[in-house]
């Protein structure tokens, strides 16, 4: 217990007129915490599941990512090599170790040059998976763990994020619920709308300030959406 | 950092007559209130929110104790370390302290209005270390050695000519002739110079927007991405924030999101809302051996409480300055700390004091832009004027302004003397006004006609005319 420590705590009880220890006080927050409700939920999300991924999809495309929506697990791999293609960007792929992303045969396409693992310094694409996309703002929700290294988020130019439509939730409160399923809470939750930007010099908006230069989901169709 | 406040009004003035700072205040519009305006009308439920955050932040406050003990708990939970600081050199020496340990030399940092506030990055700098901001904004006010003059957009003072400027002289080792016009190119190359102290640094500084007790997370929201390569790629992540920060759950945390880029930059959600829990675990593949959380009071505690306690629910989107009409005349550095704006000039006399930062709370016109804009719904004017009174009362003002309004006091307080008096001044001055209907100078009103003309009464005043009218109706018969 640091003498500063002491201190702050006794100056804010000072301020609220509060006992040294209240028990009552922490049981409630306790209580609280333990019911974490939710509080207002914005109604644009009332939607069936279709209309979720629709508003995601459209949310996102708003903030200048770019989304390809595709059949199966197996198209994964045409949808990137084609998206690169198309921008012209080399086909050099730095895969997160994700089980998910394990099980796609990249074989399919042979142009493609694909490594697994973290993200290097010198990595031009990053391909990770989201465990959920939350419709309201078109957010990709990502965990850090031991497949899912969060600089592959930030270093690369380009930043592939593959996610099934079954991740695909309303509002945030629906992503914490999963994220507690999960297990305790990863080092890190990236929530990310959109490539990297900044409106710093004159207020005027520019990509890739320094983060990704430009995003792409690969939304993938789950039978049991 | 040393607060420069008491020179409001001489630093006004160099502001007014300052045309590259004119030019780029004119950003203010576009780049933030109008997409604010657009970003709020498409999310009916916006109203009802400031409410909730409101409650939410206020339940926090009444039980702050409680929630800052619940939050440093889960830190340790999760192998992290809190570092309680009750002033600004505490929390200096608990960041250098760390620094040093670790024998770092290179420290990126993101933007803190916190890390500002303790004047972290001098007290760095002059143990010897070299301190890296990364934020872009945060970084052209570097090289230039600035104070930021907006919260979240620290170089709003400037303009791309200025920017590119700084380029040319701190960018050496870069061809003298490449073209830098563009904000694309300077974006492209702070990108280019900052990757390489991302990659180098051992230590990474950021702030919090919000801290959760439920989890023992810091949370920030960026743009850039700059926040999350300063904290995911150095051995150790270090979080200055303040104690007002903390909030219960995810949930609560979401409400006060659903608020915090719409009212900051219009946007529904910006780029990169991160949210780091600890350090690395066990099997992960990257993140920070260490993390610490650096808790900062420097003031809040004995805020709490008190008449202006108000203020604790800022969360810093900078909606009050983008929509003061002062801000927009002076800028930020007019302000002298490192909150302007409205919020400062309630924030502000509780930090510094009120003998230091007096005049910040006269810098408004009370038109209540402010207070209509906060997304926690904070009572700026309301707060403004209580430190006027305390200017007063404290006999802070110089004398001839004590007098002045003691003076108006007096009379204020005697109606039928007040009337006699005030109507006679309106039909001298009526009288007096000739055919401009304008005065360029008066006697005792120099402050008003240095800058603009008095305009002349119409010879009566608003009650004398409101009698006659109210004869005229009952002469008439009109109801």
């Amino acid at each position: 217990m640091s003498e500063a420590r002491t201190a702050v705590l006794g100056e804010i009880r000072r301020s609220l007129g509060r006992p040294e220890v209240d028990r009552e006080r922490e049981a409630a927050a306790a209580e609280r915490i333990a019911a974490h409700p939710r509080g207002l939920i914005p109604a644009r999300t009332d939607l069936g599941q279709e209309g979720r991924v629709r508003l995601f999809i459209a949310m996102a495309e708003q903030v200048a990512a770019t989304v390809a929506r595709v059949g199966s697990m197996a198209d994964v791999p045409a949808a990137v090599a084609d998206y690169l293609a198309n921008l012209n960007l080399p086909p050099h792929l730095k895969v997160a170790p994700d089980p998910l992303l394990d099980a796609i045969d990249w074989s399919a396409r042979p142009l493609l040059e694909v490594a697994r693992g973290g993200a290097a310094p010198e990595d031009e694409v990053g391909v990770a998976a989201a465990f959920a996309g939350v419709a309201e703002t078109g957010t990709l929700m990502l965990a850090s763990g031991p497949g899912a290294p969060t600089r592959l988020n930030f270093l690369p130019d380009t930043h592939v994020v593959v996610l099934r439509t079954a991740g695909i939730v309303g509002p945030y409160e629906e992503a914490w619920d999963r994220l507690r399923a999960m297990g305790a809470m990863p080092r890190t939750v990236n929530m990310i709308t959109g490539p990297s930007r900044t409106g710093d010099i004159e207020q005027q908006i520019q990509l890739g300030a320094h983060g990704p230069r430009r995003l792409h989901i690969v939304l993938v169709d789950t039978p049991d959406a | 950092m040393q607060p420069t406040s008491a020179a409001f009004k001489q630093r006004s003035r160099q502001a007014i007559a300052n045309p590259v700072l004119q030019k780029a205040l004119q950003n203010i519009r576009p780049g933030f209130q109008q997409k604010r305006a657009k970003a709020v009308a498409q999310l009916p439920e916006f109203e009802a929110l400031r409410d909730e955050a409101r409650d939410l932040k206020n339940h926090v406050l009444a039980h702050l104790d409680v929630y800052l003990q619940r939050f440093e708990a889960k830190v340790q939970e999760s192998g992290g370390q809190v570092h309680w600081a009750r002033t600004a050199g505490e929390a200096c020496d608990a960041v250098l302290g760390i620094c040093q340990a670790a024998g770092a030399t290179l420290v990126t940092k993101g933007k803190s209005m916190v890390a500002e506030e303790i004047g972290l990055n001098s007290r760095l700098e002059a143990a010897g270390l070299t301190v890296v901001e990364t934020d872009l904004g945060e970084y052209i006010i570097q090289l230039r050695h600035e104070m930021p003059s907006h919260i979240i957009a620290p170089a709003l003072h400037l303009t791309k000519t200025e920017i590119a400027a700084a380029f040319m002289q701190a960018h050496v080792d870069l061809p003298a002739d490449r073209p830098l016009d563009e904000p694309r190119a300077l974006t492209d190359e702070a990108r280019l110079m900052l990757r390489q102290k991302f990659l180098g640094a051992q230590v990474g500084i950021t702030g919090a927007n919000l801290l959760i007790a439920e989890t023992g997370s810091t949370v920030i929201v960026t743009n850039e991405g700059n926040g999350d390569l300063t904290q995911n790629l150095p051995g150790i992540h270090i979080v200055v924030t303040s104690i007002d920060k903390v909030v219960p759950t995810l949930e609560d945390a979401s409400t006060i999101l659903r608020l915090l880029a719409r009212s900051a930059t219009g946007q529904e959600f910006s780029a990169y809302t991160t949210v780091s829990t600890g350090p690395k675990r066990r099997g992960d593949m990257d993140g920070p051996d260490e993390f610490h959380v650096v808790l900062v009071d420097n003031g809040r505690s004995s805020i709490l409480g008190g008449p202006t306690q108000d203020v604790l629910r800022c969360i810093r989107c900078g909606a009050c300055m983008n929509h003061c009409p002062v801000y927009a005349a002076v800028g930020g550095h007019a302000y002298g700390w490192v909150v302007p704006g409205p919020i400062g000039a309630a924030l502000d006399p509780g930090m510094i004091g009120l003998e230091e930062a007096r005049h910040l709370p006269h810098a408004s016109s009370f038109c209540g832009r402010c207070e209509e804009v906060c997304p926690m719904r904070i009572p700026l004017p309301k707060i403004m004027r209580y430190w006027r009174e305390q200017t007063f009362t404290r006999k802070l003002d110089p004398a001839s302004a004590r007098y002045g309004i003691g003076a108006w006091a007096w009379l204020a307080r005697r109606p039928r003397l007040y009337h006699w008096t005030t109507g006679l001044a309106a039909r001298t001055l009526g009288l007096l006004g000739g055919r401009r209907r304008r005065f360029k100078w008066l006697p005792m009103a120099g402050g008003w006609t240095a800058h603009r003309d008095l305009p002349a009464p119409e010879g009566r005043t608003f009650l004398a005319q409101w009698r006659a009218e109210e004869k005229r109706r009952a002469r008439a018969g009109a109801p």
